[in-house]
């Protein structure tokens, strides 16, 4: 018997019990999804039994669900027994120098004016810790640290605050959600925890790049953000720079618990790996994201910029439950190539005097197709809720297309729910005005697309920002003309 | 979900199309007859739609599938005298009567009427004897027989309705109406065919209403094919006033040759449940279609509009209006699904729904869909769901107006914007005199048919002007 | 010669717009040109700038003594040349200050420049600015939208002079303008011209050249030149209308 099996053998067998922990020398799970690889990623993360016990609960209920089909996308069957769900962040053999990182990845870096120790590390080059960036971790852990701000990696909040994550962790996603969110329970590997004690505003923008003990989190990301009353927070996922993925399909889940007066600004954005220009390749990005606003004024608000992934099925959602609570929702998605999108938000009222505002910009170019799928329904209760959605598609060129589903489902006379939205190509009298001052047409279509995006994209936080301009235009390169 | 009834309702439809095969081909044309037959083996896979389809998700048929209906395979009625039965006293309404009397065209044994201009029109089973290849040419032609299990089982199981056909260059001068009369004290399933062909460079305005004369419990499912050719013009309105016992599954399909018009309106007063599918393809370039609608719902009332639009050639033009008023615990639905094909470069198309919901029982689902494949396009949409204006009550309740009429003032102007669009104006000036009476409550269910109503008109008894509003 | 055009025909959709058009500008000239509506002035401003859809189907434009009409747009503008247009698309969300940048940036990189330092453009844009009395920030304001009538031709002036070309093409920029913004504009004209650049001046009235006064005017008709004159025509022009050009010119023709 060598040692996996043994270490399965072990695990299977009743006597597993709280902390077992072994010396395991391999790094990956078995290939494949059953009971034994859902123990054997808990185990390895030495979790205790409540968590493993949440983790086969989902595990039980995956396996009588169907993989959903109704967003507007297409990719072949995915073999759910024919990925690793466990791989230990052990260190890959990376490049040795930048000379032997793809040429192509690096122009993008250069784009986006990516200085060269960054590019190192996001090309995964071996790099001795640069002193900077040490220090910024220094002075950022105990800026926190002085408020009582937790942030911490997943796996160390289930071993240090193990009652804070017991207490909201499946209550805003449930593990019977959907069949990516339940799949993302039962073998979550990693992802962040935030908890913003009462009164709190934390003052920086906590974003994952900055994270303590940020160990490669892999497919199946959890993140979990509870913002205590009366406290602010801004969090940042994601890298702008395109990192280079083996994984092919993610299924992350994001839950955010906003009680009474706390605000949670979520931005992402996402630039993972579109496939090449064929469609070859790339990233499934499957992602359950919903906030609950359960005390009264609170506020959750989502800004994503999308330009990444092959697919991408995901909806940033807001249950408004206490009153007076405000959900907002901007998104610009943009697909090329073969990509495609299947996007939006959905925003339940149930409190009194909710809010809600969705402003969705889609830009579709090559082959691609983009899809807002959006649902805003006032329940009942909900008395003078209030929603107003814009959506917004661009169309380049005359292969791609350009969706809108919105779903409106209301419940009390006294709410007020008003949806627009436009389709639109880009002028050619706009294209030749840039023009005949000199600015050359893919300089022209970005100018174009970034103004047509503006209304998001001020959303984001300054330095996101501009990383998010840059790249909107970088995703659109070689789409017209 | 226990859909036993169903089952049950779908098998006995089953077991009575084989029991009278002979009766439900007897009339047909080749092509009709091959057209029922794939209809059947469709109708027996696709069975009665259920909530778990997209498309039916918001209305739900079980209870109206329970009940234990029947068909008439063979016509009953004796040969009646129409103006017995119904009586249209719309001033100035002159119009072209067709009626159809629980889903047999009333005179189904009298050949087909033959207009001064040459327009053909009667029932569908005589023309198939009388015109069987003007019938064959057309019929199929711009329905979509999987559909839905309704527009499978309306092929497999009717076998009358109207048939309209305008020779090339005729535009017809008075209106063609077209009534639906249930009068059946049995709990009668209705299936009725309908099929109008517009030639070339014709022009055709039609009133098609579905009426109920009793409160009896009725299920009518109803399709329409309307072939409009090149450069030629249908105005079709719909009036649907029947009573809160009956089920209605209208389905029309519209197909639109090169620089064809299509002006369709929607109007449903009253009803148990509808749900109208609105089918309309742009086959040829410079076609234009306007889809207007209006519905006033009140007690359990439920009416689903699916719209679908189709462009699929360039430069052609579609909107979309429809807007819902809802009271106490009606129900509504609007699926807007406007589809851009990648040839249809140079497209214009709106779609616009505003709903008013009046009580906190009412609910409104409301799914304005666009589907773009083209790019030099321009669409937009727009849905809303509300209340009345704040503003505007507090205006008219302080010139005076109480807040029941400046209510009902408001409603009123909201639906108008509809009404307006009408171009009959007899029509336009009645229907308008409808709304009215049914905001005010008068008109819950009429006993008779919408523009049959022999009480003399009261004055409205508001009269303001609604643009200083 | 700064720009010869010679025999230029023009079509659009198939159709000849200009026919057989010459026209020679030097450096330090200004040359008007006039005529009545629909005689393809806008026509020869679009094919000058290179627009799509204006197919030269005869002829060549050379200018600086080099045939551009495969030059993309771009290259054009960052050759020298400006057009003013008659009616300035709007472009939603990009700011003037944005926009203005990029297009200066543009041109700098065409001739290996580097780029512009932020304080330098901003004092830059504060200086055009003056010359035709922009008062409102442009930072927060998206190109031409929301621009009133007048702001829009303001903006087109101001943006020439910021980019300084060689050859200014104004398609009827004085259209739709009171007098008070007519003076602007043309001062702002009078400001920018000098001995190394040229001016192209499309008007269908005579009250612009009031204000600038041009070296030449010439009166297009049915896609050509049909009279070239000094100020005086213009004025004959003002006095008399098109209608004696039209018979003279079928008189001829």
């Amino acid at each position: 018997m060598n040692a996996e099996d043994q270490i399965l053998d072990k695990i299977t067998s009743s006597d597993y019990k709280y902390g077992f922990t072994t010396n395991i020398e391999t790094e990956t799970a078995p290939i494949g999804l059953s009971e034994d690889t859902v123990k054997f990623i808990s185990a390895k993360k030495e979790e205790p039994q409540w968590m493993l016990d949440w983790r086969l609960k989902a595990y039980r209920h995956w396996l009588t669900m169907k993989e959903p089909r109704w967003a507007h996308v297409k990719y072949p069957k995915i073999d759910y027994q024919d990925i690793y769900y466990y791989a230990a962040p052990k260190r890959k053999e990376g490049p040795k120098s930048l000379d032997e990182v793809d040429p192509e990845l690096l122009d993008t870096f250069n784009k986006l004016g990516i200085s060269l120790d960054e590019q190192k590390k996001l090309a995964g080059v071996a790099v001795d810790a640069v002193v900077d960036s040490v220090s910024v971790k220094t002075t950022f852990k105990k800026t926190l640290e002085k408020h009582g701000i937790i942030f911490s990696s997943m796996s160390d909040a289930i071993k240090h605050h193990p009652d804070l994550v017991k207490k909201y962790l499946g209550t805003v996603v449930p593990y019977t959600d959907n069949f990516f969110a339940t799949l993302n329970s039962a073998v979550f590997s990693d992802g962040s925890f935030v908890y913003i004690p009462k009164g709190v505003r934390c003052p920086i923008e906590l974003s994952t790049y900055f994270r303590i003990n940020a160990a490669k989190t892999g497919q199946f990301e959890r993140t979990l953000i509870v913002a205590e009353d009366d406290s602010y927070v801004s969090y940042l996922e994601g890298c702008t720079a395109p990192m280079r993925d083996e994984n092919q399909l993610h299924a992350a889940v994001v839950e955010i618990v906003a009680l009474d007066n706390a605000q949670v600004k979520y931005s992402t954005v996402q630039n993972w790996y579109p496939g090449d220009k064929e469609g070859k390749g790339g990233i499934y990005n499957f992602v359950t994201k919903r906030g609950a606003c359960r005390g009264v004024n609170s506020k959750i608000s989502w800004t994503q910029v999308e330009t990444g992934s092959a697919v991408t099925w995901k909806y940033p959602s807001c249950m408004l439950i206490g009153d007076n609570s405000v959900g907002e929702f901007y998104s610009v998605a943009v697909t090329n190539n073969h990509q495609q999108a299947d996007t939006g938000t959905k925003m339940v009222h149930v409190g009194k005097n909710t809010k809600s505002t969705i402003i969705s910009k889609g830009i579709s170019a090559g082959y691609s197709n983009n899809s807002y799928r959006g649902l805003v329904r006032v329940t009942k209760r909900a008395d003078n809720a209030r929603n107003f959605s814009q959506c917004d598609s661009l169309l380049l060129g005359d292969k791609c297309g350009a969706h809108t589903f919105p779903y409106i489902d209301t419940d009390n006379k006294s709410a007020i729910v008003e949806h627009e939205a436009t389709t639109s190509k880009i002028s050619d009298d706009q294209l030749f005005y840039l023009n005949q001052r000199g600015i050359d047409t893919e300089d022209a279509i970005g100018l174009i697309v970034n103004g047509y995006a503006k209304e998001v994209i001020k959303q984001l936080p300054m330095e996101f920002a501009v990383e998010a301009q840059k790249l909107l235009q970088i995703t659109l390169e070689g789409s017209v003309g | 979900m226990n859909n036993s009834q169903q089952i049950s309702l779908k098998e006995r439809f089953e077991k009575q199309f084989e029991e009278h095969k002979k009766n439900l081909y007897k009339h047909d044309t080749r092509k009709v007859a091959e057209y029922r037959s794939q209809g059947y083996d469709a109708f027996r896979r696709l069975g009665f739609p259920t909530r778990k389809l997209e498309d039916w998700k918001n209305t739900d048929l079980k209870k109206a599938l329970e009940t234990d209906y029947k068909q008439e395979f063979e016509l009953t009625h004796e040969e009646v005298n129409v103006e017995d039965l119904f009586e249209c006293k719309v001033h100035d309404f002159d119009t072209e009567i067709s009626s159809l009397l629980n889903g047999w065209y009333v005179y189904t044994d009298s050949p087909l009427k033959k207009l001064p201009d040459g327009t053909i029109m009667g029932s569908l089973a005589k023309a198939m004897k009388e015109y069987p290849d003007l019938v064959d040419q057309y019929y199929g032609e711009a329905f979509r027989l999987e559909q839905n299990g309704f527009t499978a089982m309306n092929t497999a199981f009717a076998q009358d309705g109207v048939f309209i056909y305008v020779p090339d260059n005729v535009k017809v001068k008075r209106p063609i109406q077209l009534i639906n009369i249930i009068n059946k004290n049995e709990n009668i399933f209705i299936q009725n065919r309908n099929l109008v062909v517009i030639g070339k460079n014709a022009e055709l305005t039609m009133v098609h209403c579905d009426d109920s004369v009793n409160h009896n419990i009725s299920f009518t499912n109803s399709l329409t094919e309307a072939v409009i050719g090149e450069n030629a013009g249908l105005d079709h309105y719909k009036l649907q006033n029947l009573n809160n016992n009956s089920s209605l599954i209208n389905s029309s399909f519209f197909s639109l040759e090169k620089n064809s018009r299509l002006k369709a309106n929607a109007i449903t007063l009253n009803g148990g449940l509808i749900r109208n599918n609105i089918h309309v393809s742009l086959n040829g370039e410079n076609g234009a279609a306007d889809v207007y609608g209006v519905f006033l719902l009140d007690r359990e009332q439920h009416v689903d509009n699916q719209v679908f639009i189709d462009h699929r050639m360039p430069n052609c033009y579609s909107n979309e209006l429809f807007k819902g008023i809802l009271d106490e615990k009606s129900t509504g639905v609007f699926n807007g699904h406007i589809m851009v094909r990648k040839d249809a470069q140079i497209t214009n198309a709106y779609q616009n729904n505003k709903n008013l919901l009046l009580t906190d029982e009412a609910k409104m689902n409301a799914k304005p869909f666009l589907e773009i494949y083209a790019d030099d396009v321009k669409c937009s949409h727009g849905a809303t769901v509300g209340q009345l204006d704040k503003e505007a009550m507090f205006y008219l309740k302080s010139r005076g107006i109480d807040a029941d009429k400046a209510r009902t003032l408001l409603m009123y102007a909201f639906a108008a914007e509809v009404i307006e669009k009408i171009s009959i104006e007899p029509l336009k000036v009645r229907i308008d005199d409808m709304v009215k009476r049914r905001l005010r409550g008068e008109l819950s269910v009429c006993d008779r048919c919408v523009l049959h109503c022999s009480e003399p008109e009261k004055e409205i008894e508001f009269d303001i002007d609604l643009s200083k509003i | 010669m700064l720009l010869n055009i010679k025999n230029l025909h023009v079509e659009i959709d198939g159709k000849e717009i200009i026919s057989g058009l010459n026209l020679g500008i030097n450096k330090g000239e200004i040359h008007a040109i006039m005529g009545p509506n629909g005689t393809g002035k806008s026509t020869l401003a679009y094919a000058i700038a290179g627009r799509e859809g204006y197919e030269v189907t005869k002829g060549e434009i050379i200018y600086k003594g080099e045939n551009i009409l495969n030059w993309e747009p771009d290259k054009r503008a960052n050759e020298g040349i400006f057009l003013g247009f008659q009616y300035p698309v709007e472009i939603p969300g990009v700011s003037m200050t944005n926009f203005m940048r990029t297009a200066i940036n543009a041109q700098r990189e065409y001739r290996e420049q580097g780029s512009i330092s932020g304080k330098d453009f901003l004092a830059r844009m504060e200086e055009k600015k003056k010359l035709v009395e922009i008062h409102t920030k442009l930072t927060s304001r998206s190109v031409n939208e929301g621009f009133s009538g007048g702001e829009k031709k303001k903006n087109e002036i101001f943006q020439m002079a910021m980019l300084e070309p060689t050859m200014a093409v104004l398609d009827e920029t004085d259209s739709g303008l009171d007098i008070d913004a007519l003076k602007i504009v043309a001062n702002g004209v009078n400001l920018i011209k000098n001995e190394e650049n040229a001016f192209l001046i499309i008007t269908h009235y005579q009250r612009l050249l009031d204000y600038i006064v041009p070296d030449f005017v010439h009166v297009l008709y049915d896609g050509k030149i049909v009279k070239s004159g000094g100020k005086k025509l213009a004025e004959q022009l003002e006095e008399q209308g098109y209608e004696w050009i039209k018979e003279e010119f079928e008189r001829v023709s």
